[in-house]
């Protein structure tokens, strides 16, 4: 079994495919740096990324991929799923190696694996702009504490963005620690090594909120029992729409 | 905004939360220098779920829920003795605003009980939609409830701040509805329907002249009917429904389950509980006329005036016509493929795109997400096949296909979404 060791970047898998072509060896799996090996490994390869060569082989992905296919590799990596490092591979080998684009051949294994991880990051991220819930701080700073699944926060920031252009707000990835500042002006990246209680908790004390934030709250509260229909009662529905993973951060969820 | 607010809300959330459409669907509209707000076409979002399993997208409440009408399957008519409140328009943009700001909703859903008359009550509507776009600019997503009886005037000037606007149809034959609702009529209905459309025309030929003309209902009317409240067969509700999307506006049917809130009532039948898996059926039917090319006739007709209940209507249909398959996965049409129980959009898509490079067996077809169990009696696919519909015989292939019967059925259990334009 032929072992490639990796950084876990998207430059990294591109590096891998570069060097499997020059070394003329394929990987059977690919692992990040300190990972457990397998018991049976002939060969190991340690992938040093490298700008240069991950350039030079999406050069050779866009002269045959749709811009729709391409979005849909580097989007799929966003899962940060171990099990898509081969299909993705694969994908990639196949395509180099493939007169025309194979992106629309789902019978391929490969192509339906990573078509089926692009959907579901982009579900998840369909999740962020969904259950992101804002408290409003006393600075007039909105704050959401969000944990994804999947790395997506990147992915659905411009949307706040554009929503709320007038209003300065932080989106956080507690798992992930980082997340975005928008002043009104400008998306900043940011990452806190201390961090406040609410960073933790999701929820902002008191003596932070916002006059009014606490009657808002009670609002929306108030407004989430209201407009349930007690004869349609189906928890299983909302469950399956609303996965209980969200709610620990969901202002109509708390008490 | 104060702590008098709050049973306000829950009182008018109670009166609205009728009212099943939520969708904030249909129109793209991009956040404009100082504003705040966009809505992204598409499906819409929704931002949460409550305890009935249905979407929360808008924020769906009544300006007021003093009625001077008595429709019989109403909570908020005038006979009833109910808690009644009215916000001021204040109450409401703000409301609004800090949901919206707070990324609760994608924005709101307006209606109310008629007060002294339909156009004092509709100017009232108008002028909370006009403050919310121009005074607050706002861009997020309005849902206005037209009230029966308006003017064209004020439809007219709504329908400049208004995404979509709707008027409920209710009850799907003219006679009952007279007889339940001594107020209305179709007349009632149909006018303000037809006042939106032509609002929309004449707009999208303004804006075919001058790029900047203001828009008019971009995301189209939509209507609701009750289910269950009259005699009406699924046959006259699906008619209806696909008479009323053949006319250019008209995006979305809802169907509503009569709950009964008003048992005093002789005119209305009692139900121990509201009639879901019939309204889940029709909600399936409407599906295919949208998006699977059915016709309504080949749903219901006067041979089946009502959609079975046990199974879902394209198996259905499928059972009362074993002459149109086996559909052969590899060469059938992409409409043929669509046909198949068990095969979806998706998956119709992701086949009629991928046997051009080879052929599909059955293998591919289950990671491609085709209902295997369902799909096998319908399909060929050039392997060794299992027994098809017209060797088992449509009647056994039903019972086979039936859910297997449970200890303790739960019919509010179905889990059916029905998102929008996918
Ligand atoms: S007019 Fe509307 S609010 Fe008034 S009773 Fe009839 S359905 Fe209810």
């Amino acid at each position: 079994m032929i072992v490639y060791l990796y950084d876990r970047t998207f430059d990294g898998i591109l590096t891998a495919v570069f060097d499997a072509y020059s070394r003329k060896t394929f990987p059977d799996v690919l692992l990040g740096e300190g990972e457990q090996l397998p018991l049976f490994c002939e060969e190991t390869h340690t992938v040093i990324t490298d700008e240069a060569k991950a350039r030079r082989v999406w050069k050779a992905l866009r002269k045959k991929l749709s811009a729709a296919a391409l979005s849909c590799l580097t989007i799929s990596y966003l899962s940060e799923l171990p099990e898509l490092d081969m299909p993705l591979f694969r994908y990639i080998r196949k395509t180099v190696d493939s007169p025309r684009s194979i992106e629309t051949n789902f019978a391929d294994e490969d192509v339906l694996m990573v078509t089926n991880t692009y959907r579901k990051v982009m579900h998840e991220r369909h999740r962020m702009l969904q259950f992101v819930r804002f408290q409003k701080a006393t600075d007039g700073t909105y704050f959401a504490l969000h944990e994804p699944l999947y790395n997506v926060i990147a992915l659905g920031i411009s949307h706040f963005k554009d929503r709320f252009a007038d209003q300065p707000f932080l989106i956080y990835d507690k798992r992930r620690d980082y997340g975005y500042y928008y002043d009104k002006e400008t998306l900043t990246r940011v990452s806190f090594a201390e961090k406040l209680p609410h960073f933790l908790t999701g929820k902002l004390n008191e003596e932070l909120m916002a006059k009014d934030e606490k009657l808002f709250q009670e609002l929306w509260r108030t407004y989430f029992k209201a407009i349930c229909i007690k004869e349609r009662m189906n928890p299983r529905k909302q469950k399956k729409d609303m996965p209980t993973r969200y709610w620990k951060y969901l202002t109509e969820k708390q008490k | 905004m104060t702590e008098q607010t709050l049973e306000k809300l829950r009182i008018l959330t109670e009166s609205a939360k009728y009212d099943v459409s939520c969708s904030s669907s249909g129109t793209v509209r991009s956040n404009k220098q100082g504003g705040v707000g966009n809505t992204l076409g598409g499906i819409g979002i929704c931002h949460s779920f409550s305890d009935d399993g249905r979407c929360i997208s808008l924020l769906k409440i009544m300006l007021t829920n003093y009625c001077i009408y008595d429709c019989a399957y109403c909570i908020n008519r005038r006979s009833n003795d109910i808690p009644r409140a009215t916000l001021s328009v204040t109450e409401l943009v703000e409301l609004t605003m800090e949901f919206y700001r707070r990324n609760y909703i994608e924005g709101l859903f307006l209606s109310s009980g008629v007060v002294r008359n339909p156009d004092y009550t509709m100017e009232r509507l108008v002028r909370i939609v006009k403050d919310l776009r121009t005074i607050h600019r706002f861009n997020g997503y309005i849902h206005l409830k037209s009230i029966p009886g308006a003017s064209r005037e004020l439809i007219n000037e709504a329908g400049r701040y208004a995404d979509r606007m709707s008027v409920n149809i209710e009850i799907p034959n003219e006679d009952s509805l007279k007889r339940l609702a001594p107020e209305k009529d179709f007349q009632s209905v149909f006018q303000p329907m037809k006042f939106i459309q032509q609002g929309v025309l004449e707009s999208s030929e303004e804006r075919k002249k001058f790029r900047y003309a203001p828009r008019f209902v971009p995301a189209g009317q939509s209507t609701q009917m009750i289910v269950g409240a009259t005699a009406d067969s699924d046959k006259d509700i699906l008619h209806l429904s696909s008479t009323l999307y053949a006319r250019p506006t008209m995006r979305r049917v809802y169907y509503s389950g009569y709950i009964a809130v008003n048992t005093y009532d002789k005119r209305l039948p009692v139900l121990k509980q509201p009639p879901l898996v019939r309204e889940n059926r029709l909600y399936q039917a409407d599906w295919l006329l949208r998006f699977y090319q059915f016709k309504v006739d080949e749903i219901v007709n006067d041979a089946h005036p009502d959609l079975d209940l046990e199974i879902d209507p394209k198996l259905s249909w499928a059972l009362r016509h074993p002459e149109c398959f086996p559909v052969d996965i590899n060469k059938a049409d992409y409409e043929m493929i669509l046909r198949i129980p068990g095969v979806g959009v998706k998956s119709a898509r992701l086949i009629v795109s991928s046997r051009r490079f080879g052929r599909l067996t059955s293998y591919h077809l289950k990671k491609m997400g085709v209902v295997m169990k369902k799909a096998k009696y319908f399909i060929t696919c050039g392997e060794l096949e299992a027994r098809g519909v017209n060797e088992l015989r449509p009647e056994r292939v039903r019972e086979l296909l039936l859910p297997a019967p449970k200890k303790k059925t739960d019919d509010r259990q179905l889990s059916f979404q029905f998102p929008d334009e996918p």
